[in-house]
């Protein structure tokens, strides 16, 4: 058990940058192999990430009681109101539901459920057995928004109808339907739809407040700090700006066609990516200079605090190695440069989701040596951690504890974050999180660095 | 005031479960299967469904959880997951290499109709199973039971497809853990070893999920219940189940299987269960009781009565899984506290009749409500009606802790906030003083709190 190698059938989802050699595009958008340990989930995580933050909304679960409980409250999501979203709605099904049904059940939860919540929405989300018994979720929604003059939206999300992608894509199409039904009334001609920001530990507040500093209006935020009546009027805005390009890319693509509305790609991840994403936005309204004045205005002064606060974490951060392994590809691209800024190199880049042009762009950023991959696996990151000798993993929940028994520090860039790590503030954030976790003393006395008895 | 939407009426729900105070079976037989040495869990269902147990599990424990998943497709939910399993079956022998392979299966699996009997017997015929290596499985549908149902699958599993009788006895008994944390494992070898008998724990998840920081990530820890303690069990004198709903099943498995009688007892949760416990055994194996556990035990007592002015009718609500509420609650009782709301998401006939026989004797008012429409919301609602001084149950109570301002205990699966329970046992007599403890702890740092400055005592 010493040695294991690359996952057979894996090898072509694996590469190691080599420059001046052919070397073949990176296998990805394929499901996991059978047996395989893939650090990846189904459809339906997919759509309820993207869906979640919908604070006003309810979220029912229509399924065993086990897709509910496991999404209980589990993202930091922060609302600025109402919390409908961190409560857990299950129809719990049963044996007899699965034999003769559950529509019933899901109709009187439904009923129960807006009742006792006044909602200003409903989603269903229908698991993986609800599309083998054939419920017809569509026509029990039908049935309760009429009912009950509330928009009640299925999210076809069952687990094994692709991968975690098409559970955006689902979630993606509950929110089109939303999307033209409020009036338009107001809302100003510099204005925006902040897309693919879920407001964790409040980084939506932050990129919101910055774009109001110039001038811009922010008509719905998708889905951070979410709510019904802004999703409604969201085609009012004058351009969608795009995070997290995997979950909502298909969205902004569809208003653009719908409405005729331009999106702009951005991150909001360090300094470089977070300049660009208020520059390229004041870039669309050129008849207003200045809300490009205003962009450079909130960069100078924001770069002018903290590029001096980087300096001592860049000093003592110097030459240390990173590995990244985090869901989208394009947070990784955000990554290397924001490690970069603070004197480290990356030497493992690898997301669940990628597509072939991420990863040809990310080969094209990463250093000579850099191990990519495409949905990875425990085996696979602790082999490339150890040889690669990163000091530094940055993942999720499940790639927390893999790394700090390697004796490598780590830092949480998907849901469990804790701290903003988007925007100005959230780069010194990050850097600050990494100083803490690399210059821990407790790595003096893990083995890794020869610290046992 | 993040449950301000919570109500004081309570109306009857028809289907609509809010808060759950379950979870699924899967991650309960995944849990279970950790516990045996080498093991690799296998979930045969869509990728999701194994995502969802590992981080949970690993937010429990803040360990690494390994398993893999046979990634159903919409394909294999039209013409079944045999050939995913297969498949995977392969790919996992190849690969990780693992002693054994423990498959459980899901909803979706269950309701296409995949017979994991079959499946894996024919993976044998096929010769896809290695000498020497295994895979045993567990029917686990989400939609019955709970997460507790799918660990005493997973464990009476183990009995089914490993115990063998040899036809000579050994001088062992079996311990079946019924769901309890490594910690809980570890003092129950401890007990047994004070005891002076050998014994077969499975599972066992110590040095599995408390496992020290090594420089390494290995895939099979050091910990588990080998393979030939397992087929051992079969040739053990007697079996002792701990816990009639997690347990139970394994035993009567062994029983029929191998004819080892067994003796179902509760976790040893609190003084009155551990006292069962340990005269079960000491009656069993006819040994007398080492003077080092009537110490253990005296010292419990002891603080039972130094403490008592401070534990007397403190009224306690409670949620959490059969097998330890029924002790708990009897602990509570014997500590002269007064539980006034049970509620366990899981349903079952024996549990709901054993407490109500407890609670009648002791406590009759004391409300309890099991299996569908026993969840949080349901138990908040109780506690706004009737207050308690004091709430028990897994992290999901802090919700409600917070809004009615009382002490909280954190006890149960999933504890996601807090460390501890990898490490210090609550059962047994030692396991019960830091759980008294706990209690006395969190009730008078409130009483501290809350206390008028001419009252605020510094001997307490």
């Amino acid at each position: 058990m010493e040695q294991i190698g690359i996952l057979e059938g894996r090898e072509r989802q694996v590469l190691e940058k080599k420059s001046g050699v052919a070397q073949a595009d990176i296998a990805c958008d394929t499901t996991s192999l059978s047996g395989s340990v893939s650090q990846r989930a189904c459809v339906f995580c997919g759509s309820r990430v993207v869906l979640y933050p919908v604070a006003d909304a309810i979220h029912l679960v229509h399924g065993p009681i086990g897709c509910a409980a496991y999404t209980w409250d589990i993202r930091g999501a922060v609302s600025s109101g109402p919390e409908l979203h961190r409560l857990s709605f299950s129809t719990d099904l049963q044996e007899m539901d699965v034999v003769y049904g559950g529509e019933k059940k899901l109709y009187r939860s439904l009923i129960e459920l807006i009742d006792q919540y006044q909602p200003k929405a409903a989603f269903i989300y229908s698991t993986c057995i609800v599309g083998l018994i054939g419920d017809d979720i569509d026509a029990v929604c039908k049935k309760v928004a009429k009912e009950t003059g509330i928009p009640v939206l299925p999210v076809h999300s069952e687990g094994f109808k692709g991968t975690k992608k098409d559970g955006y894509k689902a979630a993606c199409l509950a929110l089109m339907k939303l999307i033209g039904t409020g009036s338009t009334d107001g809302i100003s001609k510099y204005s925006i739809n902040i897309l693919g920001e879920f407001n964790l530990a409040g980084e939506a507040w932050i990129i919101r407040e910055y774009y109001e500093k110039m001038g811009i209006e922010v008509v719905a935020t998708m889905t951070g700090d979410g709510r019904i009546d802004a999703v409604r009027r969201a085609h009012g805005a004058s351009l969608n700006v795009v995070q997290c390009s995997g979950s909502m890319t298909w969205l902004a693509k569809e208003m653009e066609e719908k409405y005729g509305i331009p999106y702009i790609r951005v991150s909001y991840f360090g300094i470089e990516d977070m300049s660009k994403s208020l520059y390229d936005v004041a870039v669309h309204f050129p008849d207003r200079p200045e809300i490009m004045e205003a962009a450079k205005r909130i960069v100078s002064e924001e770069v002018k605090t903290l590029y001096p606060s980087l300096q001592k974490f860049k000093k003592a951060l110097q030459g240390k190695k990173a590995a990244i392994y985090v869901g989208g590809a394009f947070k990784t691209f955000s990554l290397i440069k924001a490690l970069r800024s603070i004197g480290m190199s990356v030497v493992l880049a690898g997301s669940q989701t990628g597509n072939k042009d991420d990863y040809a762009r990310l080969k094209e950023m990463c250093d000579e040596g850099t191990v990519i991959v495409d949905d990875s696996n425990p085996v696979e990151l602790s082999k490339f951690i150890l040889e690669k000798e990163a000091d530094l993993l940055i993942g999720g929940v499940k790639e927390r504890p893999i790394a700090f028994k390697l004796g490598v520090a780590f830092c949480d860039h998907n849901h469990e974050r804790k701290i903003p790590l988007a925007g100005f503030i959230g780069m010194y954030n990050f850097a600050l999180e990494v100083y803490q976790s690399v210059m821990s003393p407790v790595w003096q006395f893990a083995p890794r660095k020869g610290g046992s008895l | 005031m993040l449950l301000r939407h919570t109500s004081k009426e309570v109306k009857e729900r028809e289907g609509l479960t809010i808060n759950p105070a379950k979870t699924c079976q899967p991650i309960g037989a995944m849990y279970a299967a950790l516990g045996i040495h080498g093991c690799l869990p296998h979930s045969h269902g869509s990728q999701g469904c194994c995502s969802y147990h590992r981080s949970t599990l690993t937010r429990h424990y803040k360990e690494p959880v390994m398993a893999a998943t046979s990634s159903f497709t919409e394909g294999a939910s039209v013409f079944g997951g045999q050939a995913n399993l297969l498949a995977a079956i392969d790919t996992i022998f190849a690969v990780y290499d693992p002693d054994i392979i423990a498959v459980h299966s899901t909803c979706l699996s269950e309701t296409i109709g995949d017979d994991l009997q079959q499946i894996t017997k024919k993976a044998s015929d096929d010769g896809k199973i290695p000498d020497g290596k295994y895979v045993i499985y567990a029917s686990t549908p989400s939609f019955v039971g709970s997460h507790v149902t799918g660990y005493a699958n997973m464990v009476a599993g183990m009995a089914n497809q490993f115990a063998e009788s040899t036809g000579e006895k050994k001088s062992q008994y079996n311990m079946i853990a019924g769901w309890m944390e490594p910690s809980d494992m570890r003092e129950i070898k401890r007990l047994a070893k004070e005891m002076g008998i050998n014994i077969v724990l499975f599972p066992d998840t110590s040095d599995v999920l408390d496992a020290p920081q090594t420089g390494k990530h290995v895939f099979y820890p050091k910990g588990g219940t080998t393979v030939a303690e397992l087929k051992s069990s079969g040739d053990s004198l007697a079996s002792f189940a701990l816990g009639s709903i997690s347990a139970e099943p394994a035993a009567i498995a062994l029983e029929k299987k191998c004819k080892v009688p067994f003796e179902t007892l509760d976790i040893p949760i609190g003084l009155s269960a551990t006292d069962r416990f340990i005269m079960a055994i000491s009656k069993m194996a006819k040994i007398e009781v080492p003077d080092e556990i009537t110490a253990e035990r005296g010292r419990l007592v002891d603080v039972m009565a130094d403490m008592e002015q401070y534990l007397h009718g403190k009224r306690v609500a409670l949620f959490g899984d059969p097998d330890q509420l029924l002790p708990l609650t009897e602990f509570l009782l014997d500590l002269s506290m007064k539980p006034v709301h049970i509620v366990s998401g899981t349903p079952g006939q024996r549990f709901d009749k054993e407490m109500r026989v407890m609670l009648e004797k002791r406590s009759p008012e004391t409300k309890f409500k099991s299996g569908l429409g026993a969840d949080m919301f349901l138990l908040h609602q109780w506690m706004k009606n009737e207050p308690v001084d004091l709430l028990i149950g897994n992290t999901y109570g802090k919700y409600m802790a917070r809004d009615e301002d009382i002490p909280f205990i954190r006890f149960g699966f999933p504890i996601l906030d807090r460390i501890g329970h990898s490490y210090f046992p609550n059962i047994g007599y030692n396991g019960s003083l830091r759980l008294l403890e706990k209690i006395l702890n969190v009730l008078m740092d409130r009483q501290d709190r809350d206390a008028l400055e001419e009252k605020f005592e510094l001997v307490m």
